[in-house]
């Protein structure tokens, strides 16, 4: 890491901090208000392409949504098909191959429409903040949020069972007795 | 330095003005303030640094009390929509870390820092440039803080952060970091000053001034210190441990991979109470020197002072787990800690029966600086008392976490603390500025301190048994909670009163202000011997001593030091039991080298937060200055004067 | 006691007040308490008379003898102040020793070694912001789960197992016993006995985010035969709706984000990530002791929880108000 990149790291995460560090964020206005953008997946286009949709979330640097979403991957049961992000009967999430685009918007669809082959359609079903929290952590897992907001380690064991398998509160491995 | 060139004669009975002049003089230039911002940022005398740390404590002071009295504020309705959640937990993080961390200790020292080479008759401490850069790490850490503040960066886990809910799964984003890192500072800046204030009580007090006749604030300072050195370091490793799971992923503290959320809390409270002991132990040394003057007799019990004070500091270290009594850990080790948490009051008791013993046989004056001394004996041993209370692990189990602890802590840091710090401020302001402070505005300030303080903090009691807990951003309706917290926001309103009325008569003393003599309170021990202020020197001829009370009992041709060099900064390093001349020292001088440490490990601290890069290359960036500062120079302090022919 | 007894009571009418026990262990702590009270008080008086009559004499020296000559002490005055000092910290430690047995004895008599192998267990888990007591018994069917209301049977004693989900909690029921910490990755256990029937209020006691203060539980203890009652009420589940306006209610549950964090036993939703809501309306409070059970206020909580809560992990639910209706009529159904 040079010094001018340390310094970089330094003025963006410092002044950026006010946007990472609100919490709760703030609550998206109704989706009446805020129109979802187009989402292609395709970059052909007729003609000439058209502006592209704007390319942040709106919890792109918000370390408690991020955080949130963390949490609510784990609770939906997104691990059940990805894991934490290395995949299984889905996709990995942590790697560069985005099949339907890792725009926030394009993860949005995805997360809301559900997709061939397995993919649920979470519209309807979980209400549009908690999506793009969702949204925010999958593209932490993909190295696409500032560094400084990305979440750290789980403070769960992460081997063999999830969380969500074994119910909240029982405890997932005694690694030393801890006597009365 | 030949040890024998050092000369112990009698004062000339007429000492020439010619000579006198001559001498202050060459030391003046010696020992001058430096000029300019460059000067500014190199000063290394004792005198300007603990200045400097005594106004900024006070500004941190002042913060601190506006973020109580919006909890207070918060608390004084149920259900009151005036602060988020979020934004009184920051609060009452901030209020706990700026006052234990950024106020409480550091005024301490810093107190220390300007009297004790007064006290014990030297010029300098003997670290002067490691105390300037203790100073700009302290301010650095300060700034770090609440620079967060303000972009919504403040810690919000409490000052006690406990994991796993200060951990990187349950505090997102920077602000626990922050928290992490300002302890790295305040606790760098603290080591440094204690270990400064060690070797020079040891090493450089007046000739004669044997441990038994050093003064109790000194020991104080002494002890406070030792205790420093073994307690600091704790909490260093505990916050560098959080920080290390936070920032790359190490598990010392997740129970999921075999840490432990529990070896947060020892960690931490091996620190936690061993610190209220630092800041409790120099506010004895407050109350020692100042009930002596005003009651015009020595303590009484000095010897069982000492001890208690050395008996304090050990057993105060076998404390920490009464503070973790509901975690379930197994009662056979609890007992061991309530016996301990008992056992300390005996010592506190020593000296609370000392200082009432003194009053008894003494003729005492009954003015401000001594009115705060015996405020603080009543809050005190109220305070005490409740501790107690909180020993015995059943009764602690109900209170814990609630109103009742923070009744008690209050009581014995505001009573046993803060009050003798005022007395000492109102006690030693005519030595520092050389104008005495307002007695009348004083006595209105005591007042008003000490009635708003009772009221605030002692239905506090009430409120933790009627099962009112701690950290709670609102309570509801019928918890039947509103009147006594309505009675505390009230008591808030007189104690800021108090506050404000005892700083604005400081800062219009310092203009308006009677001209204070040298000894105006007619006080016993070397620092009232000076010119107030002090001149940049301390004393002209460095000073001997026969007794304890060195102004009250002048001998006929009391010896002075002769013999130091006084066109570059010298001291006399004395023995560290009964204080016989050794050898004389050179003690550095002016240099911008601790400053530039202080940024550039500042800059390492806070760039670690976002990313561990930022470690081995500050480290690598540090050894510049470092290089700088201790190359070898022949003339460490300056020589400016050149021999006359 | 009785002219102090205007310190009992409050807190919740007294209902979550360590000054007013319902059970053993708060019974000995009060003991405790009070044994300490008076001592320290006596303490503190006879200490505060000393140094007043101190500073009476002090200020009637210094009229009398003025300020000068300062060092001047009277030897005779010094010793018999040496000899009361020994004879005060002597007495010191004495008082404090019985203190100390006093505090161990306490503590020995409030031990959790004192349950019967085969009391009843209830094993509570901690959660941002919200309880869940789980019943233990060696019948697996038998076993239920109770979000933010325990229910205990009048004069038995309950071992309570302790844990956590995620931070730091604190359990604690001033009424009834003091409090227990409740920490990832240990499991800790204490006891807690009601000798009379009530209702007690508990809260938790260790700062643990948002809205650690609106974690509060209800520990209802009533006489045995009604425990056991109540207990197999429990284990049924959900009636089915019996009105159209319910059957409404249940399908718009289902459809909604509801069944991603909630269970109703007897239909699909079974996610353990917020409170079991089978009984929900066999509940005195809603959001752990935050708000009164009635149709307005789960009304309310549904359509916005942040507003009451804010922070809390449970999103803000906007609905037509006819499916509100239906959702709350159904609700209100599952006793």
């Amino acid at each position: 890491m040079t010094r001018n990149g340390i310094l970089t790291i330094l003025a963006v995460a410092v002044l950026g901090g006010c946007e990472r560090e609100m919490r709760p964020p703030e609550v998206l206005p109704s989706s009446a208000a805020r129109p979802r953008p187009i989402v292609r997946q395709t970059t052909l286009q007729p003609g000439r392409p058209l502006a592209q949709a704007e390319g942040r979330g709106p919890y792109d640097e918000n370390a408690y949504s991020i955080s949130q979403g963390q949490r609510l991957f784990s609770q939906y049961n997104c691990v059940g098909c990805h894991a934490h992000g290395g995949g299984g009967m889905g996709p990995a999430l942590i790697d560069d191959t985005w099949i339907y685009g890792s725009e926030p918007q394009n993860i949005y669809a995805t997360i809301l429409e559900g997709r061939p082959n397995g993919m649920p359609s979470f519209g309807g079903h979980i209400p549009e903040q908690q999506a793009w929290q969702i949204v925010a952590y999958v593209r932490a897992m993909g190295r696409l949020v500032p560094k400084a907001a990305a979440p750290g380690r789980n403070d769960h064991l992460y081997s063999g069972e999830s969380p969500q398998a074994s119910g909240p509160g029982e405890e997932l491995r005694q690694p030393a007795e801890h006597p009365r | 330095m030949s040890p024998k060139s050092v000369v112990i004669q009698a004062e000339p009975e007429t000492p020439e003005a010619d000579l006198l002049d001559e001498v202050h003089h060459r030391l003046e230039g010696a020992w001058r303030p430096e000029k300019g911002f460059i000067g500014w940022l190199s000063e290394v005398r004792h005198t300007a640094i603990a200045k400097r740390f005594i106004v900024t404590a006070f500004i941190f002071f002042a913060l601190g009390g506006i973020e109580a009295l919006l909890m207070r504020i918060q608390l004084s309705r149920p259900e009151n929509g005036l602060l988020s959640p979020d934004l009184y937990n920051q609060l009452f993080t901030m209020h706990g870390t700026t006052m234990m961390f950024l106020f409480a200790v550091p005024i301490m020292e810093a107190v220390g820092l300007y009297l004790v080479p007064l006290m014990i008759g030297t010029r300098e401490l003997a670290f002067p440039r490691l105390i300037n850069y203790s100073y700009w790490i302290y301010l650095i850490g300060g700034l770090l803080l609440y620079s967060g503040f303000f972009l919504s960066m403040a810690p919000d886990a409490g000052w006690f952060s406990y994991v796993p809910l200060s951990g990187p799964e349950y505090s997102p984003g920077k602000r626990v970091d922050v928290w992490a890192q300002m302890i790295t500072f305040t606790e760098v800046s603290g080591l440094a000053t204690s270990v400064t204030l060690i070797v020079t009580i040891f090493k450089q007090r007046a000739p004669g001034m044997s441990l038994n006749r050093m003064p109790l604030f000194v020991w104080t300072q002494l002890i406070t210190s030792l205790m420093v050195v073994f307690a600091m370091p704790a909490v260093m490793v505990s916050s560098s441990l959080l920080a290390m799971d936070r920032l790359i992923d190490t598990h010392f503290f997740n129970p999921g991979e075999g840490g432990d959320a529990i070896l947060w809390q020892h960690l931490f409270w091996f620190f936690g109470h061993p610190e209220v002991y630092i800041i409790f132990l120099p506010a004895t040394g407050f109350v020692s020197a100042i009930i002596v003057p005003f009651t015009r007799r020595p303590i009484f019990g000095y010897n069982a002072i000492v001890l208690s004070l050395v008996a304090t500091s050990f057993i105060g270290f076998g404390l920490w787990v009464h503070h973790m009594f509901a975690t379930g850990l197994p009662q056979l080790g609890q007992s061991f800690f309530t016996a301990a948490s008992i056992m300390i009051a005996i010592p506190s008791g020593v000296q609370i029966f000392c200082w009432i013993a003194t009053l008894w046989g003494g003729r005492i004056r009954f003015r401000t600086p001594m009115l705060f001394v015996l405020g603080f004996i009543a809050i005190f041993v109220a305070g005490g008392l409740t501790g107690v209370m909180l020993a015995a692990v059943p009764l602690d189990l109900q209170v814990h976490d609630t109103f009742f602890v923070v009744a008690h802590f209050h009581y014995v840091l505001i009573g046993g603390a803060v009050f003798p710090l005022i007395g000492a401020v109102y006690f030693w302001f005519p030595k520092m500025t050389g104008r005495m402070m307002s007695e009348r505005a004083g006595k209105w300030s005591f007042w008003l301190l000490f009635a708003g303080f009772n009221l605030t903090f002692f239905p506090m009691y009430q409120l933790g048994l009627q099962g009112m807990p701690r950290r709670v951003y609102t309570y509801l309706g019928e918890s039947g909670w509103t009147d006594l917290n309505r009675l505390a926001t009230l008591g808030g309103l007189v104690l800021t009163a108090g506050v404000v009325v005892f700083i604005l008569n400081a800062l219009w003393s310092l203009r308006h202000g009677a001209i204070a003599g040298d000894n105006p309170w007619d006080a016993d021990t070397l620092e009232w011997e000076t010119s107030s202020p002090p001149p940049s020197y301390g004393f002209l001829y460095l000073p001997t001593v026969h007794g304890r009370h060195p102004l009250w009992m002048p001998r006929e041709n009391q010896p002075v030091v002769v013999g130091l060099q006084d066109n570059r900064r010298e001291v006399l390093v004395t023995h560290t039991l009964d204080a016989e001349p050794d050898h004389r020292d050179i003690v550095a001088g002016p240099s911008i080298w601790p400053f530039v440490l202080a940024l550039v490990t500042g800059f390492t601290f806070i760039t670690v937060i976002f990313t561990p890069w930022a470690l081995p290359w500050g480290i690598v960036l540090a050894i510049i200055p470092l290089v700088c500062w201790f190359w070898p120079r022949s003339d460490m302090g300056r020589v400016i004067l050149k021999e006359k022919a | 006691m009785n002219a102090l007894a205007f310190l009992a009571g409050s807190g919740f009418a007294g209902r979550q007040s360590a000054l007013n026990p319902a059970g053993p262990q708060a019974g000995r702590i009060e003991d405790l308490w009070w044994l300490m009270f008076w001592v320290c008080t006596a303490v503190f008086v006879l200490v505060m008379l000393f140094f007043i009559a101190g500073m009476v004499r002090g200020r009637r020296a210094r009229k009398e003898r003025g300020v000068e000559a300062p060092m001047s002490v009277e030897p005779g005055v010094e010793r018999r102040m040496m000899r009361t000092i020994v004879a005060a910290v002597a007495a010191t430690v004495i008082t404090l020793f019985g203190l100390l047995v006093a505090s161990v004895a306490t503590g020995r008599s409030i031990s959790p070694l004192r349950v019967p192998e085969d009391a009843l267990t209830v094993k509570v888990i901690g959660h941002q912001w919200w309880w869940d007591f789980e019943y233990q018994h060696p019948e697996p069917y038998r076993i239920i789960r109770s979000p933010n209301e325990l229910h205990i049977p009048v004069g038995q004693p309950v071992r309570i197992l302790t844990t956590s989900a995620d931070v730091i909690h604190s359990f604690w029921v001033p009424n009834l016993h003091g409090k227990l910490d409740l920490i990832p990755g240990r499991t800790a256990d204490t006891w807690i006995q009601a000798d009379r029937p009530g209702v007690y209020r508990g809260q938790c006691a260790e700062f643990c985010g948002h809205q650690h203060a609106h974690m509060g539980f209800l520990v209802i203890a009533e006489p045995p035969e009604r425990f056991a009652a109540w207990w197999e009420r429990q284990r049924q589940p959900a009636p089915e709706p019996a009105t159209p306006l319910q059957q409404r209610g249940r399908q718009v549950f289902l459809s909604q984000a509801c069944p991603l964090c909630h269970t109703i036993q007897g239909t699909d939703a079974g996610s353990r990530v917020g409170p079991d809501l089978t009984h929900l309306a066999s509940r005195r409070t809603l959001a752990a002791g935050t708000l009164p059970n009635t149709r307005g206020h789960l009304g309310g909580w549904i359509a916005d929880p942040q507003s009451t809560k804010p922070g809390n992990l449970m999103p803000p639910n906007p609905m037509k108000s006819e499916d509100l209706q239906a959702l709350l009529a159904y609700l209100e159904s599952l006793r």
